[in-house]
């Protein structure tokens, strides 16, 4: 039962795209057709993302993540993060999973709040790509402010968040990720 | 492309811990299976509504909805639309590229194009799930409206 739950949300977009389907059969269609394209790029991105994790979580060592990215590792960690993000590709959903390894393993959540950020907006081959669509100007200009949003959210988010609020998002990924 | 090398990584990251110690590579495949199966409902839930969400809002009806009209307001529909649509930047800046030769904003779309990439409100079930309400919350909130300080930026410095 919780199992179904768990899909909830899953069966009820699919219920809405089967009764788009009876009424506007080609709309319904193209959904069809565009889910199954979403379904198939996870298939293929996530599987060997999935491989990675576990393998980082069996070999690397917590005293590791720990002095990279944790507590005490200031500016180091903070540009560590925006370069692990900046270097990373595929879609957001890909970081999730990274995320929580990363907080398992004892990173700062500042620092995983950037990785984030980083993935979201500041990945290099997007930006080469924004460059020649948009120009240099306006693809330079995003980054530059996004680098220093980013960082600046992220501190936020962290000094926001109470000590029992964080303990738990620890606590959820203390065996998983 | 981006697939094939991490599956050529992966792979020999797999062999090489393989050849090191049998029984850490079999935790190791378990743990990522187990993760897998977990998170299996939420990934199938966020890319359903991505396909639903994306052929309903397709280019055309973004690019009608929008129009050349500029100001506020339709920062405030870029910005909408960006929050909620996951469009891959492959396909958003080109996009962009053409609404901004047939007369938008540029602020328009740079909220636009902003929002897209750091607000995820299709994303916010899988947020939950790994940094609970308050985070997705916040980080979504800020985002949002910090992707308005950014297009101001952007349209100071291009125009």
């Amino acid at each position: 039962m919780k199992n179904l739950k768990a899909y909830g949300l899953f069966l009820a977009v699919i219920a809405v795209d089967l009764a788009i389907l009876v009424y506007d059969r080609g709309l319904g269609a193209r959904i069809i057709a565009n889910t199954s394209r979403n379904f198939l790029q996870m298939a293929g991105v996530i599987p060997p993302i999935f491989l990675l994790l576990g393998l980082l979580d069996v070999w690397v060592p917590r005293e590791t993540v720990v002095g990279l990215l944790g507590e005490k590792s200031g500016i180091k960690g903070v540009l560590l993060s925006v370069f692990l993000g900046a270097a990373a590709a595929g879609p957001l959903y890909g970081a999730f999973p990274v995320a929580g390894v990363m907080i398992k393993k004892g990173a700062r959540l500042s620092n995983i709040l950037i990785f984030l950020g980083a993935w979201s907006t500041l990945k290099i081959p997007m930006f080469l790509f924004e460059m020649s669509s948009l120009g240099y100007k306006f693809a330079v200009t995003r980054w530059a402010v996004d680098v220093f949003g980013i960082i600046i959210m992220a501190h936020l988010i962290e000094r926001l968040l109470t000590r029992e609020e964080k303990e738990e998002i620890y606590r959820r990924h203390a065996a998983d990720f | 492309m981006f697939t094939a090398v991490l599956y050529a990584i992966s792979i020999s990251f797999l062999l090489f811990s393989l050849a090191r110690d049998r029984k850490k590579t079999k935790t190791a495949v378990l743990k990522a299976w187990k993760s897998f199966a977990n998170l299996l409902p939420a990934f199938l839930g966020v890319l359903s509504l991505v396909g639903l969400v994306l052929t309903v809002l397709n280019p055309d009806v973004i690019s009608r909805l929008i129009g050349a009209e500029t100001g506020f307001k339709g920062m405030m529909l870029t910005s909408a639309i960006g929050a909620v649509t996951l469009v891959p930047g492959f396909v958003a800046f080109p996009l962009a590229a053409s609404l901004l030769e047939r007369g938008a904003g540029i602020m328009q779309l740079a909220v636009f194009i902003s929002t897209l990439m750091m607000v995820g409100v299709v994303t916010l079930p899988l947020e939950i799930s790994y940094f609970g309400r308050k985070e997705a919350f916040l980080r979504n909130a800020m985002a949002y409206l910090f992707s308005f300080l950014v297009a101001f930026i952007i349209g100071m410095v291009v125009s």
